[in-house]
């Protein structure tokens, strides 16, 4: 999977918790969940729920705390996708 | 203290009706929300009937964002939401504010949180997926949630407060708000609660065998109170919500007056004296209306109409006496007196708050509620209190005070006098 083809995919993921929609089209790599997409922070937990039933992976705790940025998001699921194989 | 508390908006999910103008016309023409549980049968519960509103969960979409809809499970938080939202909107204000409404609180009562919703946690625990939960089960586990979620809805900034007291909850709830507005803590309170009925609370009740199990091939007329044939209660849910406001701070912005809130009184037996955990002790009973009628300032030949608790179990008979008792009035000089629980069966700690919408509607709109299914009156209640008191079709009559009472397991009692205003 490429980092597009994630990223296009992320997107569903964090749609039911954005406040700011609009923004979600135009994400990058330095779009901040928080600051940005306006995610509650409390949400994150549901997001890499959904993100490791989505991708069938699992994210452990240490690594969630990393996820900050759309870029990161992606880093790390790459990262886990290539440990699983 | 000359402070006056009115009721400026109401809503309601009803299982007869949901939203005010639904709500009456079926309360005006005895239209029964009483309806067969295939379910229930399946689960051989004896009583297989429940008063379940209507409604409809993707409408929720209507009052909070898609975020807060996404995981949103609580059945009895969804029923709080849609009647505080719907008071609050019925009393000309919008939703929408940037700063706390420091000026505003909330007493919003429920008993316990959607047991059904919380099934999911406890599978999801015992089978060691506890990652899985996610962030949004503490929020609706809580006892508070409803009160969350319509309190940071509108932005509430005074008092937010969740009050359980059993059957009696409701009408507390009313009362704790007055009381804050009286006491000058706040100038207006969204007040009322709500109550899901799910299984396996409904299963616990049917256990204790004070449901009706006589009538489950006839829904709309299990809910028999103060009749000869009334065998139990029927299980109903839904939610009921008032705005109250300082008098002064509702003319000022020019708000509708449905009613003035003149006083109320909430106490307990004790469980003494014959009161136990889920029998009333008469004195008790008897004190609480009297020390309702004595806040408000009005006497007992004043009250119009009874709003009663009335579940159509074999209290019924001893509520009546303790009425007549409390009133110093019977035979055809007693009240008029209703049972909504008639119509929706018993909403639990929903029922204060959506009978109390009733009784507002009526001094509104100047009418009587029937109670159905009274056709075979209990002769032993038709022996304290004439035959017309207790009517089976609506009256329209001139309705002034109406007094509102719910009484409780705990042996906990609540009592409220609702006027027209003047």
């Amino acid at each position: 999977m490429t980092r597009t083809e994630i990223l296009i995919e992320l997107k569903k993921v964090f749609a039911p918790y954005t406040t700011n929609k609009e923004m979600l089209d135009s994400i990058n790599d330095e779009t901040d969940l928080i600051k940005d997409l306006k995610i509650n922070s409390a949400n994150l937990v549901d997001i890499i729920i959904d993100a490791e039933a989505k991708y069938d992976i699992e994210i452990d705790y240490d690594s969630a705390d990393k996820i900050i940025n759309v870029g990161t998001c992606i880093d790390l699921i790459m990262e886990k996708l290539k440990q699983d194989k | 203290m000359s402070k006056r508390i009115v009721v400026t908006g109401l809503g309601v999910v009803s299982p007869n009706g949901i939203g005010i103008p639904a709500f009456l016309h079926a309360i005006q023409n005895g239209i029964s929300g009483i309806k067969f549980m295939p379910h229930y049968r399946e689960l051989n519960f004896s009583c297989q009937l429940a008063g379940m509103p209507a409604f409809e969960w993707e409408g929720l979409k209507n009052y909070i964002s898609d975020v807060t809809f996404h995981g949103l499970k609580g059945t009895n938080i969804g029923y709080g939401i849609a009647a505080a939202l719907d008071a609050w909107a019925d009393s000309g204000m919008g939703y929408e504010t940037d700063e706390p409404r420091w000026e505003t609180g909330c007493v919003f009562g429920n008993s316990i949180a959607d047991t059904e919703a919380m099934k999911n946690v406890i599978n999801r625990v015992d089978s060691k997926e506890v990652k899985k939960l996610g962030s949004r089960v503490v929020e609706q586990a809580m006892n508070s949630g409803v009160t969350s979620y319509i309190s940071g809805r509108l932005g509430l900034g005074n008092k937010v407060i969740t009050n359980s007291a059993a059957c009696a909850t409701g009408t507390q709830a009313i009362l704790m708000g007055y009381e804050y507005i009286k006491h000058g803590y706040a100038k207006r309170m969204l007040v009322g609660s709500a109550e899901h009925v799910d299984t396996y609370v409904y299963g616990s009740f049917d256990s204790m065998r004070v449901l009706s199990r006589k009538f489950n091939d006839y829904p709309e007329q299990a809910s028999r109170p103060m009749s000869s044939t009334a065998g139990g209660f029927i299980p109903g849910s839904g939610a009921g919500a008032l705005v109250l406001e300082d008098l002064d701070f509702a003319l000022q912005r020019n708000a509708r007056i449905y009613a003035e809130v003149l006083g109320g009184s909430s106490n307990s037996g004790g469980q003494r004296l014959g009161g136990t955990m889920t029998a009333a002790n008469s004195t008790g009973v008897i004190r609480c209306i009297d020390e309702a009628l004595a806040s408000s300032g009005v006497s007992p030949q004043q009250i119009d109409t009874i709003s009663g608790h009335l579940t159509a179990t074999n209290a019924d008979k001893q509520e009546i006496q303790n009425w007549t008792q409390a009133l110093n009035r019977k035979g055809d000089d007693f009240p008029l007196t209703n049972s909504l629980k008639s119509m929706i069966g018993h909403c639990l700690s929903a029922a204060g708050s959506i009978e109390s919408v009733a009784a507002i509607l009526q001094i509104e709109h100047q009418f009587v509620h029937p109670n159905i299914n009274l056709e075979d009156p209990n002769p032993e209640i038709t022996n304290m209190v004439g035959i017309d008191c207790l009517p089976v079709k609506m009256i329209k009559k001139e309705v002034n005070i109406v007094a509102k009472a719910n009484f409780g397991f705990g042996d906990v009692n609540s009592c409220i006098i609702l006027s027209k205003f003047n």
